[in-house]
């Protein structure tokens, strides 16, 4: 780890122009990727400016009926919160899936949004890699590109964006607050992350000098028909091979709503809502499932390690989709898939 | 005149690390220290305040070893800059036993055999006062999945759970 300056903002403005004032500073808030990142020497700040002690630490119902998710607030507390609990479960479950208690009490809900990849390349800084060093190379694309990306690659980087509270944000159709030189916006999930292209550098389209500010949930969290089932190489504490995020809003046996998105596959969550249209107004079987599936995957390609993960999302994704259809979500202690 | 040696040379452009006071309240007692912005909360109860029972394993979050109580939470204190923490009451396995009366997870961990090497015990028991606390694990299951930031590569895991199930019912 470099050596680098300390300071705390007093609030939001004075984050903004603490960061603007020194270009090589990084925003510091439960630090669980940050300072890994930092031991080894793929991050080298110049300045921590520390943000953890500024007021973004609410969940309050908006008066549109959703819920707005202060930015500092712990995955921890999240997951356990009885309003996201009662009428999120989807995303309660899918943060329990992740990382460990102590990790999930010190990260934070927009430092989840900006973890950046676990590439083994990215960590390994005597390695080429696009988006630790443009232009340097993809070591994964001919690699060990096993856990990597089967959707939405590009020569550059075929990553995977890390988060499981992430992809059901997708699913959710969560908006995420920003504030920054220019002021304050709203940027809807989808428009969150990039896929990598030429240029994988960029994990985000957050402007120079932005700051999240909190998450919003939109009305709807599908807290009766949903699922959310993680595939890893050990049942607890590791990242996702794939992760399905399913939701389904039922009339009898009539799909009316649906939501369908994949972690684990690709540089961003993997929202297809022509998929989930192609649910909308079928009856509940499997069949549905094996298409929607279907026509989520249909570009997926895999590399020299992972072409396995093609079959392992298409069952995936038609086994939480019955999961959801069930009303049996995916139990995140008790491992056993039904 | 121009630098001569190496040495010269980085005495002139490395400036000496810059302290910074910071209060911690470790174990019930205010502990006032000057650390660098990246002394990691581990490094500061081990290399300051002696306090070695907090264990560096991986130094990556990823083993759980480092596990401490941070304002009755537990966290891994080596993904963690001390300086991020002043003013925070921090518990150690040093601050579990009260007036030489064992925790009744250090107890449990003895009756259950729940150690071979050791190294993870430390961590694994601070976590474990954790998870009590936080009160979400009821089923051997949702210790075993609460319990999966701290390996024990000894894989003690059975009598890990019996103890802390013990602990818990007391």
């Amino acid at each position: 780890m470099i050596n680098f300056q300390y300071t705390r903002a007093t609030d939001i403005p004075d984050a903004i122009r603490q960061i603007a004032a020194d270009p090589a500073a990084k925003f510091i808030a439960g630090g669980t990727n940050l300072i890994d990142l930092m031991k080894d020497d793929v991050e080298r700040p110049s300045r921590l400016i520390d943000i953890s002690r500024l007021p973004l630490k609410t969940i309050e119902e908006t008066p549109g009926g959703g819920v707005l998710i202060g930015a500092l607030v712990p995955n921890s507390d999240l997951a356990y919160h009885p309003l996201i609990e009662q009428r999120y479960p989807l995303l309660s479950n899918s943060i329990l899936s992740g990382a460990s208690q102590q990790l999930r009490n010190m990260a934070s809900t927009g430092g989840n949004l900006l973890q950046r990849t676990r590439c083994s390349y990215f960590y390994d800084t005597v390695t080429p890699c696009n988006k630790r060093e443009p232009g340097s190379g993809c070591s994964a694309i001919n690699g060990i590109n096993r856990g990597h990306a089967i959707l939405g690659t590009s020569e550059a980087c075929i990553a995977t964006h890390p988060s499981d509270m992430c992809v059901v944000l997708a699913a959710l159709e969560a908006k995420v607050h920003v504030a920054g030189p220019a002021g304050s916006r709203v940027i809807p999930f989808a428009d969150f992350h990039r896929l990598p292209g030429d240029t994988p550098h960029l994990d985000t389209n957050l402007h120079k000098h932005e700051i999240v500010t909190g998450v919003e949930l939109p009305k709807k969290g599908f807290e009766t028909n949903y699922s959310y089932l993680k595939i890893r190489d050990r049942l607890s504490y590791a990242f996702a091979l794939t992760s399905v995020a399913a939701a389904l809003e039922l009339d009898g046996d009539t799909i009316k709503d649906a939501r369908l998105a994949v972690g684990g596959v690709a540089h961003k969550p993997w929202r297809d809502t022509a998929a989930e249209a192609g649910l909308i107004g079928q009856r509940v079987q499997q069949a549905a499932f094996i298409d929607a599936s279907n026509l989520l995957l249909r570009e997926a390609k895999g590399y020299s390690h992972n072409a396995f993960k093609v079959g392992l999302a298409h069952r995936a994704i038609v086994r939480t989709l019955s999961q959801a259809a069930r009303a049996t979500p995916q139990s995140q202690s008790v491992k056993t898939i039904r | 005149m121009a630098p001569t040696t190496t040495t010269e040379k980085v005495r002139q452009t490395v400036a000496a690390p810059e302290k910074f006071p910071v209060s911690l309240f470790v174990n019930g007692a205010e502990q006032n220290l000057m650390v660098a912005p990246w002394t990691t909360l581990l490094d500061a109860l081990r290399d300051h305040l002696d306090l070695t029972g907090t264990k560096k394993g991986c130094d990556h979050g990823q083993c759980g070893a480092c596990t401490v109580l941070v304002d009755g939470r537990r966290i891994n204190s080596c993904l963690t800059l001390a300086i991020m923490k002043d003013g925070a009451k921090v518990t150690t396995i040093e601050g579990l036993a009260t007036d030489g009366v064992l925790h009744p997870l250090q107890q449990a961990f003895i009756d259950h055999d729940a150690f071979q090497c050791g190294y993870c015990t430390s961590g694994q028991i601070c976590s474990a006062a954790g998870l009590i606390a936080e009160g979400k694990a009821k089923t051997a299951d949702e210790i075993r999945e609460l319990m999966s930031g701290n390996i024990c590569r000894c894989g003690a895991y059975p009598n890990i759970v019996a103890a802390i199930q013990q602990a818990m019912d007391q």
